[in-house]
């Protein structure tokens, strides 16, 4: 390795160094001091932003004999998986404070996947592909049974053998890919598809179905979804932080620069497959999100339908396309973090936010926390002025300017049909009544971090242009 | 360009943090905030009246950000400042300061007095916002935020069902008016393709000529688009004949009426035909229609301030008859004597609002002028500032309301259009009008023997209440002589080029409103303070003798020319009938029982099935997922 590839594997290194810095620690530190671990997971993952930061508007850079890439893509989509992981780690703070013991581990469980998701965005290659989606995903099974309590085990089990088996698929698919086109290079696969001869071309398409599952599992998208309303309410929900937001974005970024370098032969073929996910993932993911009462479970169900959302913009193969893919999938991000933390925030000692019902009349017992929640449940709906209205416009205007309206329009009945569950967690906080109307305690850092992402939220949608603009800039060059 | 911002945000901001802060943040704190947040404004819209108006600065018409682009749909939130903007704003912030302040007596017993003062504050926002717009969606968008904290304020005592329902036709009535408003943004947008006043102006010349057929008449399309947005004039500015709200508006408090209902929000309908000026300079037709129905209210809303009791509803009436006269000012193209008048008016009328409020203050929210009289004596400093504006509003020389309303008058006296005479006539008649029932206000409340229940305990009110009222009295009285040179006199006014100024006409306008001694309003103004004397204290038999002699008129009157029994009986019931049968059959049979039971109950069935295929087992998601990849397999190969 040279020092030019040194540099641009700056904030991976950096992550996984200090990951192996909290492993270190973790052994030789007492129990008492489970701060240590915490504060230097946080300053690890604040300074790899500087460097990511740093590598912003630099041209195209490869690495690692091309098997890494340094784009405006991947720069941007860093970015956005390091305040995840940031606000993430941030919300699990009570847990630490609950748990001392299990901090260590988590925090370098954390960052091992953190890192597997920074790595994701940059692979250009499909082994390190692989890999990097096994260092992503290995550590989130452990992270959801970390308490090895009873449902924490259930979920981290169910969640590690389905995990399992969709990299099975994930990786059959690749060897498909590899035996039809001898090779496993992004840039080169798209070249030999194009000579292949028929049987041949048939088999990599085989394949190509393959990774489709294979991804789609890790989006949670229909119907390869059923792990994820039974791991959102078995695992602990600083976890779901993690999960339901970050890997999202890997997952995307990795998925539209494979498919739309290496396999633009198949385009059409995979276009009509993601179309059936989507349609399948709205459907599925708006209605079944409708009778829940678990609000994890609902806000699980939601996550498929919105994973939908997302691959419509993915689907029109256009930059415009993309860009607003991109664009919901930082929303949803966001999104999904704030509900999961403010759950974290309304639950304190002896008070656990399960159901729906618990959020009732939370007006009354803590007017902030309850208007942070209703940003977070209308910019889900996609109610303006939040930034999930826009996120919605990008992705339907997308699918209009290639001229499919019927599926703009099925996307908007579905998105219809989806405000009913959000907007009933707000009546239940609002007009609801309640019969213990005691004043919600909770603590200021949680406060603090969830208004912050709260209003993000609510700021990204009064000035949605500026993120618009960035993930434009991605696609269109 | 930053001190517009400033103006802008310290009401803004203020009023959202009383407004969600409120109740840990306390009354007192709440109220110093706001009104601190408001000073600031006029402290810097002070500043830039000095600069644009004094130094020159040149106008500036500037996007400050873009919301939202779809096309040519460009919607930017942008700035006009200008003269015409700058002096506007200066005018808003001041009353709205002083009514801020005028508020801590007010309701002083109130237990929601940080929503209140939030509630002011937020309109003083919207209404800046309203102001300083460069184009129609930030215009509409101040538009209806006045509308809605007006909406707020009317019911404000949401516990009187008189407010809940005064809120509420306040809101409806505006609606329709708002409709057809933004039907004719809608129109400039599709002709101009943009939303910016300076693009419309640009197309305004061609758009006269260009030519629709409308109901099978041909209409210069520029018309038709100048009448749709002065009909969202007329419902802000409440001219007939959707005035019906203004008067039941009254149910807000009173430092509302003085601000929201006098001074600020019902002058948007002026401040935008003025701001507009260059589309309606090019159409005679709208501007004639604009003219005679600002005449017609001007006087026949005068009218029915003889008959009633109430004395917020003298002022209310009041209020409508001389938004006519502005709205007659402008049809008839002089606008800065509409612009003068109502500044003027601003001020004198806020005034007669707030020594009103102080009257009711002081009988402990007694509004029947019928149980108050004699109380000059005991209200001495109220008694001095109404009649100042009591004297303004009749126009006596040289009061400020004389200058701008004889400027109005004898522009229209100049004017040689459709309907200019009938304007002329009634916009004389209404000073004899406005005269008599001012005075009969004046008289009935301050003069004549008292029948108030218990006169021993009536006393001056608050400082806080009576400073504003001092405050409103001066430029009542001695705005006319100043701002009369500089705004009509001379050439270029401080209007410069921000509105269409028609100097030549209003000149000679102004060379006679100087001798106006000689002339007919002034006599008549004379003859209605008299006749009010000689009805209400020489007299006092003669109104009851009127009123059964000719009692057709008065129940006329009483009934406001039937208007609320014509809108009751067309609008009300008429809908009515058609909700109960779109209730009936489409609603309950089509839409309940069909689309959205049976679309519910659809989504629930499926909702459910959605459910069982959650079963748990892992097997059968692997199962799930399996299927799925074989029917894609099949599918694609």
């Amino acid at each position: 390795m040279n020092i030019v590839d040194f540099h641009i594997l700056l904030p991976e290194i950096l992550v996984l160094a200090m990951a192996a810095l909290v492993l270190v620690i973790g052994l030789f530190s007492g129990r008492k001091q489970s701060s240590i671990s915490y504060t230097l997971s946080q300053i690890s993952l604040l300074i790899s932003v500087v460097f990511v930061w740093n590598q912003i508007g630099m041209p195209t850079l490869y690495a690692l004999h091309n098997m890494f890439i340094l784009d405006a893509a991947t720069t941007l989509s860093k970015l956005m998986i390091l305040i995840c992981a940031i606000f993430s780690l941030a919300y699990a703070k009570p847990f630490f404070n609950e748990n001392p013991e299990k901090t260590h581990d988590y925090c370098l469980l954390f960052l091992f996947s953190v890192s597997g998701m920074m790595m994701l965005v940059s692979s250009n290659h499909l082994i390190p592909m692989y890999l990097s989606l096994e260092l992503l995903s290995l550590p989130l099974y452990a992270l959801v049974t970390i308490q090895r309590t009873g449902m924490n085990a259930e979920a981290g089990m169910k969640y590690f053998a389905m995990g399992a088996f969709a990299s099975a698929l994930l990786l059959y698919g690749i060897s498909l890919v590899y035996g039809a086109t001898a090779s496993l290079s992004l840039s080169t696969i798209a070249n030999s598809l194009q000579l292949l001869q028929t049987q041949y071309s048939t088999m990599a398409l085989i394949g190509l179905v393959f990774i489709v599952a294979g991804l789609a599992f890790k989006f949670g998208a229909a119907p390869f979804h059923q792990w994820s309303p039974d791991i959102y309410q078995g695992a602990p929900t600083p976890v779901i932080t993690l999960l339901g937001s970050a890997p999202k974005i890997a997952v995307l970024i990795m998925a539209i620069r494979l498919f739309s370098q290496s396999f633009v032969t198949f385009a059409a073929h995979w276009q009509m497959i993601w179309i059936a996910v989507a349609i399948a993932s709205m459907a599925l993911g708006n209605i079944a999100a409708i009778i829940q009462n678990n609000l994890r479970r609902m806000l699980a169900y939601s996550s498929i339908a919105h994973m939908g959302y997302m691959l419509l913009g993915f689907v029109t193969q256009t930059p415009g396309g993309n860009a607003a893919a991109l664009f919901y999938v930082f929303a949803y991000a966001l999104m999904t973090l704030a509900g999961f933390g403010a759950l974290i925030v309304a639950s304190n000692q002896g008070f656990e936010v399960e159901n729906i019902e618990d959020l009732r009349g939370l007006n009354s017992r803590s007017p902030w926390i309850a208007f942070m929640i209703l940003i977070v449940m209308f910019s889900l709906a996609g109610i303006p002025p939040s930034v999930g209205f826009f996120a919605k416009v990008g992705v339907l205007e997308a699918v209009m300017s290639v001229h499919m309206t019927w599926l703009a329009v099925l996307a908007l009945i579905f998105a219809i049909i989806g405000c009913y569950y959000y907007i009933r967690v707000v009546k239940a906080m609002y007009f609801e009544p309640v019969e213990d109307a005691s004043p919600l305690y909770s603590s200021w850092g949680g406060k603090v971090i969830l208004s912050l992402n709260s209003l993000i939220i609510l700021l990204l949608g009064i000035f949605p242009s500026s993120l618009i603009d960035l993930c434009r800039a991605v696609y269109f060059s | 360009m930053t001190y517009a911002l400033y103006i802008l945000l310290f009401p803004l901001f203020a009023g959202s943090l009383v407004g969600i802060f409120g109740k840990p943040l306390r009354a007192l704190p709440s109220q110093l905030l706001t009104t601190l947040g408001v000073a600031i404004s006029f402290i810097l819209s002070a500043i830039l009246f000095y600069q644009f108006i004094f130094l020159n600065h040149a106008p500036i018409n500037q996007v400050l950000y873009s919301w939202a682009v779809a096309d040519q749909l460009h919607l930017n939130i942008g700035f006009m400042i200008d003269r015409l903007s700058v002096m506007m704003a200066l005018v808003v912030t001041f009353v709205s300061l002083l009514v801020h302040i005028y508020s801590f007596g007010y309701m002083y017993d109130d237990p929601s007095k940080q929503r209140f003062f939030s509630y002011i504050s937020l309109f003083t926002f919207m209404m800046l916002a309203l102001i300083f717009a460069n184009n129609f969606l930030l215009l509409f968008f101040g538009w209806e935020g006045v509308g809605l904290m007006s909406y707020l304020l009317i019911g404000f005592w949401f516990q009187k069902d008189s407010a809940n329902a005064a809120s509420m036709k306040a809101f409806l009535v505006n609606r329709i008016a708002d409709f057809l408003f933004l039907v004719g943004i809608a129109g400039v947008f599709a002709y101009t393709h943009s939303l910016e006043f300076s693009q419309a102006f640009i197309a305004a010349p061609s758009l006269a000529q260009t030519s629709i057929t409308l109901f099978g008449h041909p209409a210069s399309v520029l018309t038709v688009l100048c009448l749709l947005i002065f009909c969202g004039a007329m419902g802000k500015s409440a001219q007939m004949p959707l005035h019906v709200w203004l008067p039941e508006s009254m149910e807000g408090p009173t430092p509302i009426s003085a601000l929201i209902h006098a001074a600020t929000m019902v002058t948007a309908g002026i401040y935008l035909v003025a701001r507009l000026s260059p589309m309606y300079q090019l159409s005679p037709t709208a501007l004639s229609v604009v003219m005679i129905i600002g005449a017609t209210s001007a006087l026949f809303m005068g009218i029915l301030g003889l008959v009633q009791t109430d004395i917020k509803r003298v002022v209310a009436y009041s209020t409508l008859s001389q938004l006519g006269y502005m709205m007659a000012g402008a049809g008839a193209s002089a606008y800065a004597a509409s612009i003068f008048h109502l500044f003027t008016h601003a001020c004198f009328k806020a005034l007669l609002f707030l020594a009103a409020g102080s009257v009711i203050i002081a009988l402990h929210h007694e509004q029947d002028m019928r149980k108050m009289g004699g109380l000059a004596r005991k209200l001495p400093i109220t008694y001095i500032t109404f009649l100042c504006g009591a004297l303004a509003l009749i126009a006596l020389p040289p009061t400020s309301g004389f200058y701008s309303k004889d400027s109005i008058i004898d522009a229209v006296q100049q004017l040689n259009a459709v309907g200019s005479s009938y304007t002329y006539w009634c916009l004389t008649l209404g000073v004899f009008i406005t005269a008599l029932y001012t005075f009969r206000c004046f008289f009935l409340v301050f003069h004549t023997p008292t029948r108030v229940d218990d006169p021993a305990h009536v006393h001056e009110t608050s400082s806080t209440m009576w400073i504003p009222l001092i405050i409103l009295a001066i430029p009542s009285l001695a705005l006319g002589y100043l701002l009369f040179k500089p705004l009509i006199i001379d050439s270029p006014s401080w209007f410069g080029n921000s509105i269409v100024a028609n100097h030549a006409a209003l000149q000679t306008a102004a060379a006679m409103a100087l001798d106006s001694l000689s002339h007919l309003p002034f006599w008549l103004m004379l003859a209605g303070v008299f006749t009010a004397w000689l009805c209400y204290v020489r007299f006092p038999k003669l109104p009851t003798w009127f009123a059964t002699r000719l009692s057709l008129i008065y129940i006329v009157l009483v009934d406001k020319y039937g208007f609320d029994r014509l809108n009751d009986f067309v609008f009300v019931k008429g809908t009515r009938k058609l909700s109960q049968f779109f209730f009936a059959i489409v609603d309950v049979k089509v839409i309940d029982e069909g689309a959205v039971h049976g679309s519910g109950k659809l989504i629930a069935y499926l909702s459910q099935w959605a459910r069982k295929l959650q079963s748990g087992y892992l097997y059968q998601y692997v199962l799930v997922m399996i299927l799925g990849l074989l029917v894609l397999l099949f599918w694609q190969i």
